[in-house]
C-alpha cells in the first residue's frame, strides 16, 4: 500500500500525540494549579534541563552519538540571552555610581573602560534570540565536522566534548573582566522593560517554557517520523551499511549533533530568564553528565521519557537534599548505575513493558514515536 | 524540612562528620560572653511591634536561617561557618534569646551549587519568612542570593572575607573586604623584612585577581616592584614550573592567594622544591587553620596569613569562645577566620534587632550602623554604615602544630573601603 | 625576563625546569598508566579512576596514622607499606566492581562510563561520610621531603625523583607482566580476540577480573604517591580525571607506549608553556593543542587498529 509521506509520518500518531496532550495537560493545567509559585518557577526550572534531554534523545538514542559536553550549548545559550538583560540593566541611570555607567557592574570593577566589541551586538533583543540558536549551532558545527568526517565517535567523541567543556569552564572563570568570571552574570532584571523577577513574571515566563518545550518535543517528533529520524536510526545500529548505501553519514550526525546543541541552548536561555542568572557551574562536565541521566531516566530514545526523566530526577534532588543531603549523592550514584544496568530503556521502557501492554487492551494501540520501542540501544559498535 | 529547635541532639544533625556528634552537656555552663548591653532586653515588646512585617515570629520564638553548602566541593569550608553560627544562637538562647525570643533555626543546604543557594534563600525569605539568614561563602554564591535578598528584602550575615566591591542594604559582612586584610599586611611585611620585590600567585577567578590589583598599585605607590604575577585554574595541582620561575626571580616575599585543592598542592611542592618558610617570606591571604588541616602544618610553617582572627589570639573573649567551641564540636576543631566571622553574625542581629527595639528589616538596616559588638572574639567590632565592619587586621606566623603565632596587630580598627579609589 | 643572570644561572633554571617537565611526565605517566591498562586492554572507560586514586591516598592516611602511634620506629619505612597496601586495597575494590558490575557491560563502552560516573558519586559520599568532608594531612617522613642539590645551583625535590623512581619501576613491572609474562599473553589474547582465546582455553573472566584489579592497584599506588604533592579530600579524584583520561585519548588507547608517548609529550608541553606564560592560558592552550590534534588525528598517537 503506497503512504504517501504525511499519512506515513501522521498516520500512526494517536499514541504520541495522546502522550504528548497527557504531559501538555500536565504541564499547563495540573502543575500550575497544584503548585504555588515558588515550587512552579523550580518546575520550570526543570523543565528547562529538559531540552538538552530531548536534544540528547536524539543524538544519542536515536543516532548513538553520546555527547558529555552539552552544558556547553546550553552556557552559550543561557549567556547569549544574559548578556542581553545585564545590558537592559546597565542602563546609564542605573549604572551611575560606578566608574563606567552603562557597562555592566562586573566590567567596571575589572576597570574596563568600554564594553568590548563582541558584546555590542547584544544590544538588540533580536540578535540575542538568534545567537541563542545560532552560536551553539555553529560551535557544534564546527566540533562536528572536525569529528564526524574523521569517522570519530564513541567514546573517543565523548572525552573530547568533555575536554572542551573543561575548557570551556576554564577560559570563562578566568575572563572575568569579559564573562563575570565564576560570579556568571547576576542581576537581572528586566526584559524589554518587563520586570522578570515579578511572581507574575515568573508565572508567564513557565507557560512560555511550557509551550516552547512542547513545540520542541512536537519538532523532534516530526525529525524522528521522517526520514532523517529512519537513517540516524540505521546509522545508530549499522553504520557501514548506512555508508554503503550511498548516504554521507558525517553530514547526518552533524545535523542531529547541531540540532541538539540548539535545543540545549533554548533551553539555557530560558533558564536565565527565570532563574535570573547564568554562571559557569552549568558549563562544566559535572553538569554535563548530570544531563545525560535525565535523559537516560525517562528511557534514552523516548521523548516524552526525556520530560519525565527530568522532573523525577530533579524533583528527587530537591527533596532529597533538602531532608536528607548525604543520602542525596548515593541516590544519585545509584540511580546512574541502575539505569545502565537494570533499567537501560528508562522510565519509558517501564512504561513499554508493564503498562503499555494493559493499555493496549483498552483500545487499539500502536507504539513507536515518543514512545520508546524496546530496541536495546547498544551494539557492538558503541 | 528541618525547623531545628535548639535541642542538644538536634544541633549536631545535619553536619557531616560523625566524629562530632558531642552532646551539649556543658550549654548551662557557657561563660557569659563579653559586656552586652543588657538593658534593652525587653521580654514585654509585643509581637505586634516587633515584626510589622508578618516575619516568622511569636511571642515567644523567631526564625533564622542558615544557609550553607554542606555537601559538594564547598562543605569543606563551610562546615565551620555553621558551628560557628549554632554555637552563638545557643548562647543567645541560654540568654534568654532576641527581643526575649528564642531562636530557632531552619537550615538549607546549598550543596555548592549556586543556583541551589538562589532557590533555597528564596524559599527562607518567602516560604518560611526568616528574619534573617546567615550564609553563604563564595563570593558566587553571594552573588546569586544577593537579588534574592534585594528582591524580597531579607537581611544576610555574610562571612568571608572577600573582594570588596558590594554594598548592600541587605547584606552585613562580617568578613573583612580586600582592602582591609591586604593593605596592612604589605606595610608590616615591607617594615618588618624591608622587601622590595613581590611575586604574586593566586587562583584564576575574581577574588585573587581583584586581591592582587589593589596589592599591586599598593606596592608600586611605595615604590616597590612586582616581579611576577601568575594565576593557575581552580582545581590546579602542579605547580612546579612557577616554583622554578620563582627561585628564578627570587622575590623577597611571595604573596599567595591560591585556594581549594591547589593550596595544598602548592604548599607541599613549595617545600619539596627545597623553599624554606623560614627563610624565604610567604605572605598569603587564602589560608586559615582550615586550610591547614589539609596543608599540614609541617609543610607551612614559616609563612605569614593576614587575617582578622586567629585561634591562637590572647584575650579572654576568644579564649571563652574557643573552650565553648571545642565543648560543642569536639577538642580537635580548629578556628579559623571565616569561622569566627560566622560567630559573629548572629551577636551582631541580636544587637541590631535590640537596638532597633524590631525584627522589620528596613529598621534593622538602618539600626546597623553603629552596633558594636565588645564580645567578638577578635576583641572588638563595628558595623560601619556601608554594612562592613570595623576590625583590626593581625599577621600570623604558621606553626607546624596548625596554629599561628600572631606576630603583629594593627593599633586601630582599619576602615572598610570596598570600593577604595585609587585602587581600581 | 632572562637579563641579569649569568650563563650558568640560566643553565642550571633550565635544568630544574627540565627536571619539572620529567616530574610532571611522571605524574601523567603514573595517573594514566592505570587507566590505559583498564581502557586499552579492555576498552572499559572508568569515571571513577580518580576515586580509586584517592583510595589509595587516604589508604597512606590511615597507615600514617597508625604505624606513627603503634610503631613509630618503622616511620621512615612506612611509606612502601602504605603503597603496598594502597595496591591492595584499589585492587581489590576493582576486583569487587569489575564482578558486580563492569563485567556486564563490556560491550558498552558508554554506557560503563555513567555506570562508572555513578560509582564515582557513590565512592566520593563515602569518603566523606568515612574521613568528613575536610581534606585530611598526611605525614611524610623526613627522608621524603626537600629537595637534593645535584649540582651547585641545580636543587631537584627529592618527592620528584621519587616518583620518577616509581614510574620507571612500576613502568618496567607492567611491561614484564604484560608482554613477557605468560599471564599477559593471556590478556593480550583476550584483548584481540575474545571468543578465540576463550576457545584455547583462557579463562577470559578471571583475565578481565585481574586486569581490572591491576589497574585499579595502579591507581592506588598512584594516589599513594600524590599524597606527596596534592591534597586528599573526598572530591580530589576530579581534579585528575580530564588530564587522565586526555594522555590516555590522546597516546592511542591500545598502546601502553602511546600513553607514555603522550604523557611525555603534553606534559612538556605544558610545562614548557607554564613558565613562559602564565598558569591558566598554559592549561587552556595545552588542552587546545590537544583536542585539536586529536580532531586531526583521532586515532592517538599511537594506534594498534582503527577504532571508531
Amino acid at each position: 500500500m503506497t503512504r504517501t509521506p504525511h499519512s506515513r509520518l501522521f498516520g500512526r500518531l494517536d499514541g504520541d500525540i495522546a502522550g504528548i496532550l497527557l504531559l501538555a495537560a500536565l504541564l499547563i493545567v495540573v502543575l500550575p494549579l497544584g503548585l504555588d509559585i515558588f515550587r512552579l518557577n523550580m518546575v520550570g526550572k526543570y523543565l528547562t534541563y529538559a531540552f538538552v534531554a530531548l536534544g540528547l534523545v536524539l543524538c544519542w538514542g536515536s543516532a548513538g552519538i553520546l555527547s558529555l559536553g552539552q552544558g556547553i550549548f546550553f552556557g552559550i545559550g543561557g549567556y547569549c540571552m544574559a548578556m542581553f538583560l545585564k545590558l537592559e540593566a546597565s542602563s546609564p541611570e542605573a549604572t551611575k555610581i560606578q566608574s563606567t555607567p552603562g557597562i555592566p557592574d562586573f566590567m567596571d570593577w575589572n576597570q574596563l573602560k568600554a564594553l568590548p566589541w563582541f558584546w555590542e551586538p547584544f544590544h538588540s533583543l533580536t540578535f540575542a534570540t538568534v545567537a541563542v540558536v545560532a552560536v551553539p549551532a555553529l560551535l557544534a558545527f564546527i566540533v562536528g565536522l572536525a569529528m564526524f568526517k574523521r569517522r570519530v565517535g564513541g567514546v573517543y567523541f565523548a572525552i573530547i566534548t568533555q575536554a572542551f567543556a573543561a575548557i570551556l569552564t576554564i577560559l570563562i572563570v578566568g575572563q572575568q573582566g569579559y564573562t563575570g568570571g565564576i560570579n556568571g552574570i547576576t542581576d537581572l532584571r528586566t526584559l524589554k522593560g518587563w520586570d522578570i523577577r515579578t511572581d507574575e513574571a515568573k508565572l508567564v515566563l513557565y507557560f512560555v517554557n511550557a509551550a516552547l518545550l512542547i513545540g520542541c518535543i512536537l519538532l523532534c517528533l516530526y525529525v524522528r517520523r521522517s526520514k532523517l529520524g529512519r537513517i540516524l536510526v540505521a546509522l545508530r545500529d549499522k553504520e557501514d551499511r548506512v555508508r554503503f548505501s550511498g548516504y554521507d553519514v558525517a553530514n547526518f550526525k552533524i545535523f542531529v549533533f547541531c540540532f541538539a546543541a540548539a535545543l540545549s541552548a533554548v533551553g539555557g536561555a530560558m533558564f536565565t530568564l527565570q532563574v535570573g542568572f547564568m554562571s559557569p557551574s552549568f558549563v562544566g562536565i559535572v553538569p554535563s553528565i548530570e544531563m545525560v541521566i535525565y535523559c537516560a531516566v525517562g528511557g534514552r530514545l523516548s521523548l516524552l521519557g526525556a520530560v519525565y526523566g527530568t522532573l523525577l530526577v530533579n524533583w528527587a534532588k530537591t527533596m532529597l537534599s533538602e531532608s536528607f543531603p548525604e543520602l542525596w549523592l548515593f541516590a544519585m550514584g545509584a540511580l546512574f548505575i541502575g539505569v545502565v544496568m537494570v533499567f537501560p530503556n528508562g522510565l519509558a521502557g517501564l512504561y513499554q513493558q508493564f503498562i503499555a501492554p494493559r493499555l493496549g487492551r483498552l483500545r487499539p494501540r500502536t507504539g513507536g514515536g515518543a514512545g520508546a520501542p524496546i530496541i536495546p540501544p547498544h551494539t557492538a559498535a558503541d | 524540612m528541618s525547623s531545628d529547635k535548639i535541642d542538644a541532639d538536634k544541633l549536631t544533625g545535619g553536619l557531616p562528620s560523625p566524629l562530632r556528634r558531642k552532646l551539649l552537656l556543658g550549654m548551662a555552663a557557657l561563660p557569659a560572653i563579653g559586656l552586652l548591653p543588657r538593658g534593652a532586653l525587653a521580654q514585654a515588646l509585643p509581637t505586634d511591634a516587633v515584626n510589622t512585617t508578618k516575619l516568622a515570629v511569636t511571642d515567644s520564638t523567631v526564625k533564622v536561617g542558615i544557609l550553607h553548602s554542606t555537601t559538594g566541593t564547598m562543605a569543606i569550608s563551610e562546615t565551620g561557618s555553621v558551628q560557628a553560627e549554632k554555637l552563638a544562637i545557643a548562647q543567645i538562647n541560654e540568654m534568654g534569646g532576641v527581643l526575649g525570643r528564642k531562636i530557632e533555626v531552619i537550615q538549607e543546604d546549598g550543596a555548592s551549587d549556586w543556583p541551589t543557594f538562589a532557590e533555597k534563600a528564596r524559599k527562607l525569605l518567602v516560604e518560611d519568612k526568616v528574619a534573617a539568614v546567615f550564609g553563604c561563602w563564595t563570593s558566587a554564591s553571594r552573588k546569586a542570593v544577593l537579588p534574592v535578598f534585594e528582591q524580597y528584602n531579607g537581611m544576610l550575615y555574610y562571612p568571608t572575607f572577600y573582594e570588596g566591591l558590594e554594598q548592600s542594604k541587605n547584606v552585613i559582612y562580617t568578613g573583612q573586604e580586600a582592602t582591609q586584610q591586604i593593605l596592612a599586611g604589605l606595610d608590616w611585611v615591607t617594615k618588618e623584612k624591608g622587601a622590595k620585590t613581590f611575586f604574586l600567585i593566586g587562583s584564576d577567578y575574581i577574588w585573587p585577581r581583584t586581591s592582587n590589583k589593589i596589592a599591586r598599585k599598593h606596592i608600586e605607590m611605595h615604590g616597590q616592584k612586582v616581579v611576577g604575577e601568575e594565576y593557575f585554574p581552580l582545581g590546579h595541582t602542579q605547580f612546579n614550573s612557577v616554583i622554578n620561575k620563582i627561585k628564578l626571580t627570587k622575590p623577597d616575599v611571595i604573596y599567595a592567594s591560591v585556594v581549594g585543592g591547589s593550596n595544598v598542592a602548592f604548599y607541599k611542592q613549595l617545600k619539596a622544591a627545597g623553599i624554606d618558610l623560614n627563610k624565604q617570606t610567604l605572605m598569603t591571604i587564602s589560608v586559615t587553620e582550615d586550610e591547614m588541616l589539609g596543608i599540614g602544618g609541617e609543610n607551612i610553617a614559616g609563612a605569614y596569613a593576614c587575617m582578622k582572627y586567629f585561634q591562637s589570639l590572647k584575650n579572654p573573649n576568644n579564649e571563652k569562645f574557643v573552650a565553648a567551641f571545642k565543648k560543642m564540636w569536639g577538642g580537635e576543631s580548629v578556628i579559623g577566620d571565616v569561622t569566627q566571622a560566622g560567630y559573629l553574625g548572629p551577636w551582631l542581629w541580636k544587637l541590631t534587632a535590640e537596638k532597633a527595639k524590631s525584627f522589620d528589616i528596613d529598621k534593622i538596616a538602618a539600626a546597623s550602623a553603629g552596633i558594636e559588638f565588645t564580645g567578638a572574639p577578635e576583641g572588638y567590632v563595628r558595623i560601619h554604615e556601608n554594612h562592613h565592619l570595623w576590625s583590626k587586621t593581625r599577621v600570623g606566623r604558621a606553626r607546624t602544630d596548625g596554629q599561628f603565632d600572631v606576630v603583629f596587630e594593627t593599633a586601630d580598627l582599619i576602615e572598610p573601603n570596598p570600593f577604595p579609589k585609587g585602587y581600581q | 625576563m632572562f637579563e641579569g643572570y649569568s650563563l650558568a644561572e640560566l643553565g642550571s633554571i633550565f635544568a630544574m625546569q627540565g627536571f619539572a617537565g620529567l616530574i610532571l611526565f611522571s605524574v601523567f605517566v603514573l595517573m594514566a598508566l592505570g587507566l590505559a591498562i583498564i581502557f586499552g586492554q579492555m576498552g572499559v572507560i572508568n569515571m571513577a579512576h580518580g576515586e580509586f586514586m584517592i583510595l589509595g591516598a587516604y589508604v597512606t592516611y590511615l597507615c600514617s596514622n597508625f604505624i606513627s602511634s603503634t610503631a613509630p620506629a618503622l616511620f621512615p619505612a612506612y611509606f612502601f607499606i602504605a603503597m603496598a597496601l594502597a595496591f591492595l586495597a584499589s585492587g581489590a575494590l576493582g576486583m569487587l566492581v569489575e564482578w558486580a558490575m563492569i563485567r556486564f557491560l563490556y560491550r558498552r563502552p558508554l554506557d560503563t562510563l555513567l555506570a562508572t560516573w555513578g560509582l564515582s558519586l557513590i565512592l566520593q559520599q563515602i569518603f566523606r561520610s568515612v574521613f568528613g568532608a575536610r581534606e585530611v594531612g598526611v605525614v611524610l617522613p623526613d627522608w621524603l621531603m626537600g629537595s637534593v642539590a645535584v649540582t651547585d645551583t641545580i636543587e631537584v625535590p627529592i618527592n620528584g625523583l621519587f616518583v620518577m623512581g616509581l614510574t620507571i619501576a612500576i613502568t618496567i613491572v607492567i611491561y614484564a607482566v604484560m608482554f613477557r609474562s605468560r599471564w599477559g599473553q593471556g590478556v593480550r589474547a583476550v584483548m584481540q580476540n575474545r571468543v578465540m582465546a576463550g576457545a584455547v582455553g583462557i579463562n577470559t573472566e578471571k583475565v578481565d577480573r585481574y586486569t581490572f584489579g591491576l589497574g585499579c592497584g595502579i591507581a592506588g599506588v598512584a594516589g599513594s604517591a600524590f599524597t606527596m604533592v596534592g591534597s586528599t579530600g573526598p572530591t580530589s579524584g576530579q581534579l585528575y580525571i580530564v588530564d587522565t583520561f586526555l594522555v590516555v585519548v590522546f597516546g592511542g588507547a591500545q598502546s601502553l607506549i602511546g600513553t607514555i608517548a603522550s604523557a611525555f609529550t603534553i606534559s612538556q608541553a605544558q610545562s614548557t608553556m607554564e613558565f613562559f606564560l602564565s598558569g591558566s592560558t598554559a592549561k587552556v592552550l595545552t588542552l587546545l593543542t590537544v583536542v585539536v590534534i586529536l580532531m586531526l588525528r583521532p586515532q592517538g598517537l599511537f594506534v594498534l587498529k582503527v577504532r571508531r
